[in-house]
C-alpha cells in the first residue's frame, strides 16, 4: 500500500520542483542577484553529482578515468568522445593498477 | 530497482511518472531497506533540488511560451537536456530560446531514458558488471561541465562544488548535493570581475 503513496510523493514533489519558477507569469521580473547566481548553477550542480563517482569510489582507477575524461573533455568538448576515453581508461587503469 | 524487491511494473511506473534517475536509484535502496515513505519523498525533494534551479534558469529562455507547453517542459526537464540547452544559450542568457530545439532535445532524451529504463527491467542482469557501463554516467556529466567552465567564476563554482560535495558526503539524505550547489553558486558569485 504504502508504495503507492510513495509513487505519488515522489511525483508530486518532483514536478512541483520542475514547474516552480516555468510557472511565474512572464512580467514577474527575476530578481538580478539570482538572475547573476543562476549562470553557476550547471557548473555547479553537474560537478556535485559526477565528483563523488570519481573521486570517492574505492580504488584509484575511476580517479584517473575521470582525470582522462576531463582531458578529453577539454581537448575536444565531445561527449560521446569523453565516454569512450573515460570508460576505456576504467578498464585500462583496472588492468594496470 | 527491480533487484531491490520492487515490482517491474511498480518500477516502470516511476520511471514515468517520477523520471529522475538519482532519486529513483535513491529511493529503490531506502525502499529495499524498508525506509517511511515520507522519508523516501523527502529524500526525493533533496535530491531534486536541482529541477528547482533549472526550472528558474530555463523560465530565462522560456518563460514567454504558452503555459500548456512551460506544463509539458516542466515535466521533461532532465540532467542532460538542461545542458544540453545552456551550452546552446551560453554565450547569450537573455535571448528567446528555441521551443523546437528544446523538444527535440528532451523527446530524444525522454524515449532514450524509458527504453533505457524497460531494458534494464527487462534484461536486468543480462549485461555483465564487468563491462562498467554504469561508469558512463558521471562521465556523461563530465563532458557536459568541462565545457561550461570558460571564465575564472565558473571554474571556481565548479572546483568549489566538488570539494564541497567530496567534504559532507557523510550528510544524510544526499544534502551533500544542494550543499555543494550552494557553496559553489557563491563562489562563482565572488569570483565574479566586477
Amino acid at each position: 500500500m504504502s508504495i503507492w503513496f510513495t509513487v505519488l510523493g515522489m511525483a508530486l514533489v518532483t514536478y512541483a520542483l520542475r514547474a516552480s519558477f516555468l510557472l511565474l507569469p512572464p512580467h514577474v521580473d527575476t530578481p538580478p542577484l539570482l538572475r547573476r547566481a543562476l549562470r553557476y548553477v550547471p557548473a555547479a550542480v553537474l560537478t556535485a553529482i559526477w565528483a563523488p563517482e570519481v573521486v570517492l569510489s574505492p580504488g584509484y582507477e575511476q580517479l584517473a578515468a575521470g582525470a582522462v575524461a576531463i582531458a578529453v573533455a577539454w581537448r575536444w568538448r565531445r561527449t560521446f568522445a569523453t565516454i569512450v576515453a573515460g570508460l576505456a581508461a576504467l578498464h585500462l587503469f583496472h588492468w594496470l593498477l | 530497482m527491480v533487484a531491490s524487491g520492487i515490482a517491474p511494473a511498480v518500477a516502470m511506473l516511476i520511471s514515468i511518472v517520477v523520471f529522475a534517475g538519482a532519486s529513483m536509484v535513491a529511493a529503490a535502496q531506502l525502499l529495499a531497506s524498508n525506509t517511511p515513505a515520507l522519508l523516501v519523498v523527502l529524500t526525493t525533494l533533496f535530491i531534486n533540488l536541482r529541477f528547482m534551479m533549472y526550472s528558474a534558469s530555463l523560465r530565462l529562455h522560456f518563460g514567454r511560451e504558452p503555459l500548456g507547453w512551460r506544463l509539458l517542459m516542466a515535466y521533461l526537464q532532465a540532467d542532460n537536456v538542461y545542458g544540453l540547452t545552456v551550452m546552446r544559450y551560453a554565450d547569450k542568457p537573455d535571448t528567446p530560446g528555441e521551443r523546437d530545439f528544446f523538444m527535440g532535445a528532451a523527446i530524444v532524451v525522454w524515449l532514450a531514458w524509458q527504453l533505457a529504463v524497460a531494458a534494464g527491467i527487462l534484461i536486468g542482469a543480462g549485461v555483465p558488471a564487468s563491462w562498467r557501463l554504469e561508469f558512463a554516467a558521471p562521465l556523461a556529466f563530465i563532458a557536459m561541465t568541462i565545457p561550461l567552465l570558460r571564465d575564472r567564476a565558473m571554474v571556481g563554482a565548479a572546483i568549489v562544488a566538488g570539494l564541497t560535495v567530496v567534504a559532507s558526503n557523510t550528510l544524510p539524505f544526499k544534502l551533500s548535493i544542494p550543499l555543494a550547489a550552494l557553496a559553489g553558486i557563491g563562489a562563482g558569485l565572488a569570483l565574479e570581475r566586477k
